[in-house]
């Protein structure tokens, strides 16, 4: 008991004498986490995430107005549901981190959502979009800032019927992420009348598609939709080459990255993909965003979600600044953000913690770029894609 | 069936088999010179075609060359490499451990295979993607029905086969056959008969390690996209190949390859339900043959006495 008691003196003393002798400046340090794929097919992704949420951590230490000073601490999911399931365990138990901005792949963000909830940890999804993650349960620790694949499928199905193309193949893989748009894609095509011909489930490594291609190749579709990562649609897409397939590829988010285009070069002309948000540059607070990203001199791009993750990560900040470094506050704070600007447009959080302001922007590749599709020569009827009337 | 159709499944099973036969053909010669196991094949795969595409990238920045030109630089620079480097992994590790439990051969060359992997991902610039790979064989193509018949695939069939074809006989009709044969049969014996053993096994790893780089640059060619995850996939495959046609047999190998490449097309195309299966179909009837044929369709001959 005597040596207890010593113990609880001397460091009483210490943190008497520590907070006597520290400078007014000095604040509070505050752990926040980001959790994103870093190595692997989709890193390109997660390492723009990352350095995005480190650019909002940055950013705030900077500002001498903060309240806290932040650490961010930066965990590897491989997009890989197991991995991520260890990580998200590994960051819930840790109580120092107080929210986090978590996962770019849907097949680890939908695993770890009863990690967060059972650990209680504020999480803003910055860049998995299937529903489920936000609507399979109502946990109030799970949030979400992009928009979801039900949004983005039906606009796809939208311009896909407006262009005039009834006939359909589907490819998809068979993880949730790829299983979610093929359910969401056919949903929406029904109820515009068009027509699935094949529809083939593929594993998210998988080399050879000949087979698969073959089948479609007899069943002579308008259009192949395509439900995965850039991977197996860089595969896909060069393999319906090899077998002379001349059908459109429709894709989805999950190829709207520059390693698509640069697997492909030149055939990746005429890929229809959409996402959830718009361009970063066109962004209410894109410019800003580009610019201080640029100035730290980051190895990779943002890429698609990294304005997302900044977001996700200055929604957190916010809320730790508002109430204090404590989980259950944050939780609270969040349930509460409504017409929240941020540089990805509005943020409002409905009662599943998923932003409901749904802007979806259809891009078609051009010249080696993804070009917002109103803007492209394939809308004003300059270029045509295969069998556009 | 329409008869179209069936030839296009044919060709692509063909250019799958022959991928996968020339994977399993150098796993079957570490087999057979050491009774060893080596499973950084598959990546040994990946570097030889990563290679092949930086030595086009080099010859594009100096603007030389024809396509003719640079495929064949490509090739005889990632198959001097990979010879290179299968010396090195055999003289380095694999001879080392001779003594040791073959389990350690397989532990170590498992791990130099997730070195090789993750030293592509890091070090090539932008490893961690999707890279193109030219196109340098013409690419012409009739379409006979549903039959895309494309010239870039014939030849590169042709030189599959003819690359087997002159391993068969750089085995079989040469004193380094006979000598690769003889240790292959019986190590001590050909010893005293005056074989080199150290060099012989060496050189078997360089032949099974330049096959590598030759099926990576073929894979790059007729997929026109390399990864750095391309060679595991391969190389599991390959193995069980190997495993299937019977380890030590290299006409085993070959068969075993075609055989994996018809049951996929098979389990993609003939069954009913989704593609999605098709590897499950593939991996299941491996599973059987070797309950069946423990040793193989097509037994070494070995005469092992006590």
């Amino acid at each position: 008991m005597f040596v207890r008691g010593s113990t609880w003196t001397v460091l009483a003393a210490a943190l008497l004498a520590s907070s006597l002798a520290a400078p007014a400046a000095a604040k509070d340090k505050v752990k926040v986490g980001f959790i994103g794929p870093l190595t692997g097919g989709v890193s390109v992704n997660g390492l723009g995430g990352r350095n995005s949420a480190d650019l909002a951590v940055r950013l705030r230490n900077a500002d001498t107005k903060a309240k806290y000073e932040y650490e961010l601490i930066v965990l590897d999911d491989e997009c890989k549901p197991n991995v991520a399931v260890q990580v998200a365990t590994k960051m819930a138990a840790d109580k120092e981190i107080v929210a986090a901005a978590t996962h770019y792949c849907s097949s680890t963000a939908i695993a770890t959502v009863d990690v967060y909830h059972k650990f209680g940890l504020p999480v803003v999804v910055w860049g998995a979009v299937l529903p489920d993650i936000t609507y399979r349960n109502k946990y109030a620790e799970v949030h979400r800032v992009n928009g979801t694949m039900i949004n983005q499928n039906e606009v796809n199905a939208e311009l896909v019927s407006t262009l005039g193309y009834k006939t359909f193949a589907v490819i998809h893989d068979t993880t949730d992420y790829g299983k979610g748009h093929n359910q969401y894609f056919s949903q929406a095509l029904a109820t515009k009348g068009g027509r699935i011909l094949g529809t083939f489930g593929v594993t998210a490594d998988q080399q050879d598609f000949t087979a698969e291609l073959t089948q479609i190749k007899a069943l002579n579709p308008e259009v192949i939709y395509f439900g995965g990562l850039t991977p197996i649609g860089v595969r896909i897409r060069a393999q319906m080459d090899k077998l002379g397939i001349k059908a459109v590829f429709d894709a989805t988010s999950g190829v709207v990255s520059d390693a698509f285009i640069q697997g492909l070069g030149p055939l990746a002309e005429g890929t229809l993909a959409f996402r959830e948000g718009a361009p970063t540059e066109k962004l209410p607070g894109g410019k800003f965003f580009m610019e201080k990203y640029n100035a730290q001199k980051y190895d990779n791009p943002p890429e698609a979600y990294g304005a997302f993750a900044f977001a996700a990560m200055e929604l957190i900040l916010d809320s730790i600044e508002k109430v204090g470094p404590d989980r259950k506050k944050v939780i609270d704070e969040m349930a509460q953000v409504k017409d929240r600007d941020s540089i990805v447009g509005k943020i409002t959080f409905d009662d599943h913690g998923q932003n409901t302001v749904p802007v979806i922007t259809k891009y078609v590749i051009q010249d080696g770029k993804f070009v917002e599709w109103d803007d492209s020569e394939y809308a004003s009827g300059k270029r045509k894609l295969p069998g556009q009337k | 069936m329409d008869a179209g159709l069936l030839a296009q499944y044919i060709m692509n099973g063909l250019m799958l088999g022959m991928m996968y036969a020339l994977v399993a053909v150098g796993f079957t010669l570490f087999f057979g010179v050491l009774d060893v196991i080596k499973f950084s094949h598959g990546d040994v795969l990946t570097v030889g075609a990563f290679t092949a595409l930086a030595t086009f990238v080099g010859l594009r920045t100096a603007d030389i060359g024809s396509s003719a030109l640079a495929l064949l630089a490509m090739l005889v620079v990632a198959i001097l490499a990979m010879a290179a480097l299968g010396v090195a992994i055999a003289r380095y590790l694999v001879l080392p451990l001779r003594s040791a439990p073959a389990l350690n051969t397989l532990l170590i060359t498992l791990m130099l295979g997730t070195v090789l992997r993750e030293a592509v991902r890091l070090f090539y610039p932008q490893g961690a993607n999707p890279k193109p790979f030219p196109a340098l064989l013409p690419s012409d193509s009739v379409d006979l029905g549903l039959f895309n018949l494309r010239l870039d695939n014939g030849i590169m069939l042709v030189a599959g086969v003819a690359v087997i074809a002159g391993l068969q006989a750089l085995l079989n009709r040469t004193k380094l056959g006979l000598a690769i044969r003889a240790v292959a049969q019986d190590e001590e014996t050909a010893r005293t008969m005056g074989v080199n053993f150290t060099a012989i096994v060496l050189v078997t790893f360089a032949i099974g390690s330049a096959l590598a780089a030759f099926a990576g640059i073929m894979n790059g060619l007729y997929y026109n996209e390399i990864n750095f995850g391309m060679g595991l996939y391969l190389g599991v495959i390959g193995f069980a190949a190997a495993i299937i046609g019977g380890l030590g047999s290299v006409y085993g190998a070959i068969l075993g390859g075609f055989l994996f490449a018809a049951l996929q097309t098979i389990g993609a195309a003939a069954l009913p339900f989704a593609s999605a299966y098709k590897d499950v179909f593939a991996f299941a009837v491996v599973i059987a043959l070797i309950a069946w044929r423990p040793t193989g369709l097509i037994q070494e001959k070995i005469s092992e006495r006590v």
